[in-house]
C-alpha cells in the first residue's frame, strides 16, 4: 500500500493552517535547504528526477539550471491557473495544504536566486485565493517569507495575483503577459521565460504540484524520491478521476501505476458493470485511449509510447454508451471558447471544428463533412502559435480512433447510440478582438 | 499630469490592471465606460488599453447582470457524470430564464461555463463567490431560497 506524500495532511482537520502544517513535519525542509548552496539544491533536484506536473513533464532540476545569470532580478511564478478540463488536483493541493507549496516555492526561489515570487491563481478559485493570502501572511509572520528568512541573508517576497478567466493563461508565457497586466496572449518561444520572462527578467514558472514535491525531496533525499515510480518518471502523482466511475476524486499514487488499477481498484470501476469504451488519460488536451489500452502505466514515457500523454494526470473515463462524436464536439467547443484569438489557425480552426462536429453529431450532411474535419485537423497541426491549437488537434485525432462512429452518424443521419442531439449554448459571437465566454 | 501622459509607462504599475478591474467591477457591478476610464486614470494608461486588456478575460462584464450570477459547469466530466444538463434545465424552469439571461426582478443571471475544476463532485455550479457541489434539485431550491431571503 502506497503511503501518500503530497496528500498526507489533506485529510486532517484544518489542514490548511500553518499550525497543522508545522505540527506534521512542515517547514522542516526550509532550514535544511537554506544551509545548502543553491548549486547543491539544483543537483539534488536533478538527481531526484522530478519532472513538471503541469503537463509538459520538463525536468525540474534542468529548468532551475537555466536560471544562471547572476546579479539580475529574477522571479518565480507559481502556476495555480488550473483549467484543463478533467483536472482538479491543484485546487485540492492549494485549498488543503497551501504551506506545502509555499515551502517548495521558497526553496525553489532560493535555489535559482529569485527575490520575488508571484502566485498566479485562476480567478474563479475564490476559496483558493483566500487560502493563499492567509497562508502567505502566516508564513511572513513566522519569518519564512520577507527579509532575512530564518536569520539568513536570503530574502523573498510573495504575493497573489488573480487571473480573470482565460484558460490560455496556464501557458507560462501567456501567464507572464497577464501578470504584466496585458492580454494573456502567448509569446513565441524561444526565448524561454528562464531567459526572458516577467518584465524581461529570468523567470521560473512551476505548477503547484511540482513545487509541492520539493520539500519532501529535501527532507527525505533524492534517492528516496527516485525510488518511487519508474526509471524516468519518478515520485508520487496526484491523479484526478472523473466520468463514468463509482468513486470520482483525487488519488495520489506512484508514477507508473497501471491505468486499469486506478479505474477498477481505486475508483471502483464503471457503474452498471458497463465496459470502458475510452479513457482520456491526462486532461482534455491528451488523445484518448480505447478500452483495449487500459494496461498502459501512467507515466510520461509509457503514455507517449501509446501516442498519448500524461498531461495533468486527469483521467476521464467513458463507458460503452458514450458517443465519441459528442465528446469530440464538446472538446472542440472548449478550445473554441478558450482560443485567445491571436493566430488564425487556432481561432478559425477551432470554431470550424465545432461547426463540423455539430453537423456530424446532428446527423446532417454526408461523409464529406468527415473528410473536411480530417483535412481541417491536418491543416491546423503544427501551424498554431502556441500549443493550444495542437492540443485540440491531438484530442480530435484521438477521437478518430472511433472513425466508424463518425461514419455511422452521417450514414444513419442520427447518433447511432440513440442519444438525442443536445444543442449546447451557442458560442457567443466575438466582438472584434474580444474573447468569448460568460454565456457560451 | 500632462507630462505623465507621455512618460514611459511604468510596467509594474500596469501589472495592477486586473486587480484594479476586479475592484471597479465590484464597485460598479460591471465595467461601464466610466469604470474603465477611472481605472485608466489611476494607472496612467489609455482607456482603450484598459478596455483592450479587460475584454480578453471572461470574468469581466461590460453590461449589468443580476444581483447573483449563477454559473453551471457543463464541461465534459460534468456532462459524462450526468446531471449537468438536467441542472441547467431545472434552473431554466425554476427561474424562467435561459442561459445568458437575467430574471425580471434582477435577482439572478444564469450562465453556463466550462470546467470549474470540480469534476469529482458534479453537478456543480458557482453562485457569485461560492462553489456548490454534488447538487440535487432540493439543494438548489434551498440555495436559491436562501439567496432570495437575503435579498
Amino acid at each position: 500500500m502506497f503511503e501518500p506524500v503530497l496528500l498526507k495532511r489533506a485529510s486532517l482537520p484544518r489542514s490548511e493552517t500553518i499550525e497543522v502544517y508545522m505540527a506534521n513535519g512542515g517547514y522542516q525542509a526550509l532550514p535544511k535547504a537554506l544551509e545548502m548552496k543553491p548549486a547543491e539544491l539544483i543537483d539534488l533536484v536533478k538527481r531526484s528526477k522530478l519532472r513538471g506536473r503541469g503537463g509538459a513533464g520538463f525536468p525540474t532540476g534542468l529548468k532551475w539550471g537555466f536560471m544562471t545569470p547572476e546579479n539580475v532580478t529574477k522571479y518565480l511564478c507559481v502556476n495555480t491557473d488550473e483549467g484543463e478540463p478533467g483536472t482538479f488536483k491543484d485546487r485540492e493541493l492549494v485549498e488543503k495544504d497551501p504551506h506545502q507549496i509555499i515551502e517548495g516555492a521558497i526553496i525553489a526561489a532560493y535555489a535559482v536566486g529569485a527575490q520575488r515570487a508571484f502566485v498566479y491563481i485562476r480567478g474563479e478559485f475564490f476559496l483558493g485565493v483566500k487560502r493563499w493570502i492567509k497562508a502567505i501572511a502566516d508564513a511572513y509572520a513566522r519569518g519564512f517569507l520577507g527579509k532575512n528568512i530564518l536569520g539568513t541573508s536570503y530574502s523573498l517576497d510573495m504575493s497573489v495575483h488573480r487571473g480573470a478567466g482565460a484558460y490560455i493563461c496556464g501557458e507560462e508565457t501567456a501567464m507572464i503577459e497577464s501578470l504584466e497586466g496585458k492580454r494573456g496572449e502567448p509569446r513565441l518561444k524561444p526565448p524561454y521565460p528562464a531567459q526572458i520572462g516577467y518584465l524581461r527578467q529570468p523567470t521560473l514558472v512551476h505548477n503547484v504540484e511540482t513545487l509541492a514535491n520539493v520539500p519532501h525531496i529535501v527532507n527525505r533525499g533524492a534517492e528516496w524520491y527516485a525510488s518511487i515510480g519508474t526509471e524516468q518518471s519518478t515520485g508520487p502523482k496526484v491523479f484526478c478521476v472523473s466520468g463514468h466511475v463509482f468513486r470520482r476524486g483525487v488519488y495520489e499514487l506512484p508514477m507508473g501505476t497501471p491505468l486499469h488499477e486506478i479505474i477498477y481498484t481505486h475508483a471502483g470501476g464503471v457503474p452498471g458493470g458497463k465496459k470502458v469504451k475510452a479513457v482520456i488519460p491526462g486532461g482534455a488536451s491528451t488523445p484518448l485511449l480505447t478500452g483495449d489500452e487500459l494496461d498502459v502505466t501512467m507515466d510520461f514515457e509509457s503514455l507517449a509510447a501509446v501516442g498519448s500523454a500524461l498531461g495533468t494526470g486527469a483521467i476521464i473515463v467513458m463507458d460503452e454508451d458514450t458517443c465519441i462524436v459528442d465528446v469530440a464536439r464538446r472538446t472542440a467547443r472548449f478550445f473554441a471558447h478558450e482560443s485567445c484569438g491571436r493566430c488564425t489557425p487556432c481561432r478559425v480552426g477551432t470554431q470550424q471544428a465545432v461547426r463540423l462536429l455539430e453537423r456530424i453529431e446532428a446527423g446532417e450532411g454526408d461523409s464529406r463533412l468527415i473528410d473536411q474535419l480530417v483535412d481541417l485537423v491536418d491543416g491546423m497541426a503544427g501551424k498554431t502559435f502556441c500549443p493550444m491549437g495542437d492540443a485540440l488537434v491531438a484530442a480530435l485525432r484521438g477521437t478518430f480512433k472511433f472513425m466508424e462512429e463518425f461514419h455511422a452518424h452521417v450514414a444513419l443521419k442520427r447518433c447511432p447510440l440513440g442519444l438525442p442531439y443536445q444543442e449546447g449554448a451557442p458560442i457567443r459571437e466575438k466582438a472584434p478582438g474580444a474573447s468569448t465566454h460568460a454565456a457560451a | 499630469m500632462e507630462a505623465g501622459k507621455f512618460a514611459v509607462q511604468d510596467p509594474a504599475k500596469r501589472a495592477m490592471v486586473l486587480t484594479a478591474l476586479f475592484i471597479a467591477q465590484e464597485q460598479f457591478g460591471y465595467l461601464s465606460p466610466q469604470a474603465i476610464a477611472r481605472v485608466a486614470e489611476r494607472l496612467n494608461m489609455a482607456p482603450e488599453d484598459v478596455y483592450e486588456t479587460a475584454t480578453f478575460y471572461s470574468m469581466f462584464r461590460f453590461k449589468p447582470v443580476g444581483r447573483h450570477v449563477i454559473q453551471v459547469c457543463e464541461g465534459l466530466s460534468c456532462h459524462l457524470a450526468g446531471g449537468a444538463e438536467r441542472l441547467v434545465e431545472y434552473l431554466q424552469r425554476t427561474l424562467g430564464i435561459g442561459p445568458g439571461e437575467t430574471t425580471l426582478d434582477g435577482m439572478f443571471t444564469l450562465q453556463t461555463v466550462q470546467c470549474l475544476a470540480s469534476c469529482g463532485t458534479s453537478p456543480t455550479m458557482r453562485i457569485d463567490d461560492t462553489l456548490y457541489e454534488s447538487l440535487t434539485t432540493d439543494k438548489v431550491d434551498m440555495i436559491l431560497q436562501a439567496l432570495r431571503g437575503e435579498g
